[in-house]
């Protein structure tokens, strides 16, 4: 297991108003790590648009996604905030001394005095495909959901499920290091990038992957591992296939996660807050971004914006009861540092 | 421009009238969120998420979805004969009577 973390402010979600959270924390010398269950910064705006424009962000006529995100980790780099990427926070705990103990899903250890949710709409996971079994099977049995890292499935026979540009790229990719691919598609065509599509049926012309059209995984079986999945088509024809792995590529979509565990107030699914200082039911816990709700709730970019300032200032005055702080403006103070 | 009616299968056979303007621009998928439908619509309605995932039940014939509606649709791992982006749909007067359901959110 990796060595505790120790900061000041844990940041849960690298999204945007996460990003923009650590900046505004720094600048009350507050030191920030940000864990988020995505693989890189960015959140939403990475994930799922981030060659999109965005229009509101004030003195950004234009902006494309990935390039606002780009600028908030320039704007934040000053404070050397540190990075857990990849990971889920799984477990919190609020300690006597009123400083908070987490724990993410590959066991990362933080403590923190106090912890910021920028998590927008929760976390993002695999859409699950309605497969029998699918549960039994995952944790390692032969069911993944995203691949990590292609070697895991050297000389494997593998069964890939979906239609989008994930299923088609990883079909093509793995074809080259599984001893067997079989992509399944509920569909009789791909819609996802044309060439990618291209490759796949040449791939299956030549013999080197099997395609399976019409059709959906519907069952899993096998005894403590996964051993082999039952392939029916839209005709109602079953197959069974067998392998060493079965990997249904759908997407992700957005769940609220653990954090729904943790004991705060929530309303449909987000979390209430008090706008003063966006704190939460669980005092020195705060909520910020898409994630919160309250009277007048606008889920915009900018308004995260003004909820990160607003939050890092309540959130010193938690850590630091007996510190008398002055608002100075940026253009006072010179270049922004810890 | 007058409103149109569109109808929400709730449950079967049990369906929800919704009073919609066809002058405001708005999408299908603003109109079941300002009527409080449990849909995310994380993207905002770009057809970039396919939370907003609804099958049209009956009404008048819908425009074809767009490559990009077709190609969002073609990753969720169910998808209903009649199954379209809520995001996608503009309101329009010729619109009226569209019956849709919400689909499971995967």
């Amino acid at each position: 297991m990796s060595a505790v973390i120790s900061t000041d402010i844990c940041i849960i979600g690298a999204g945007p108003v996460g990003l923009f959270a650590v900046f505004e924390a720094g600048l009350l010398k507050l030191r920030c790590h940000v864990v988020d269950a995505l693989p890189q910064p960015g959140g939403q705006l990475s994930e799922i648009y981030p060659k999109k424009p965005i229009y509101d962000i004030p003195g950004y006529p234009e902006i494309l996604a990935g390039d606002l995100v780009d600028n908030l980790m320039k704007q934040c780099a000053p404070f050397h905030p540190t990075f857990t990427l990849g990971e889920r926070v799984e477990r919190f705990e609020k300690l006597a001394n009123g400083s908070f103990q987490l724990a993410t899903t590959d066991g990362t250890e933080i403590t923190c005095k106090a912890v910021a949710i920028a998590g927008g709409l929760g976390s993002f996971e695999p859409r699950k495909p309605a497969v029998e079994n699918l549960e039994r099977f995952e944790g390692g049995k032969g069911v993944h959901y995203m691949v990590r890292d292609p070697e895991h499935f050297r000389d494997k026979k593998i069964v890939i499920a979906g239609g989008g540009d994930s299923a088609l790229d990883w079909t093509n990719f793995l074809a080259g290091v599984a001893s067997e691919v079989t992509l399944v598609h509920r569909g009789t065509t791909f819609r996802g990038a044309a060439d990618s599509a291209e490759k796949v049926k040449t791939l299956a012309e030549a013999g080197k992957i099997k395609l399976v059209l019409s059709s959906n995984v519907t069952h899993l079986h096998g005894n403590g591992h996964l051993q082999e999945v039952t392939i029916t088509g839209n005709n109602g024809e079953a197959e069974t296939v067998p392998l060493d792995a079965f990997v249904p590529l759908f997407g992700l979509t957005p769940k609220l996660g653990p954090i729904g565990d943790w004991n705060l107030d929530l309303t449909d699914d987000a979390i209430v807050v008090n706008t003063e200082d966006y704190s939460t039911s669980l005092p020195g816990v705060y909520a910020i971004g898409d994630i919160n709700t309250y009277p007048g709730k606008l889920k915009l970019i900018l308004c995260g914006f003004h909820e990160a300032a607003l939050m890092c200032q309540g959130a010193f005055k938690y850590i630091f009861p007996d510190k008398k702080y002055t608002l100075k403006y940026t253009t006072v103070n010179g270049a922004p540092s810890l | 421009m007058e409103d149109i009616r569109i109808y929400v299968e709730e449950a079967p056979g049990q369906r929800r009238e919704l009073e919609a303007p066809t002058d405001m621009g708005l999408s299908l998928m603003e109109l079941l969120k300002a009527n409080d439908y449990p849909i995310q619509a994380t993207c905002g309605g770009m057809a970039l998420c396919a939370t907003c995932h609804v099958e049209v039940l009956a009404g008048p014939p819908l425009p074809e979805p767009s490559d990009d509606e077709w190609a969002m649709l073609d990753t969720l791992p169910v998808l209903h004969e009649t199954s379209r982006l809520s995001c996608q749909i503009r309101l329009h007067p010729n619109l009226d009577g569209l019956v849709v359901r919400i689909a499971d959110p995967a």
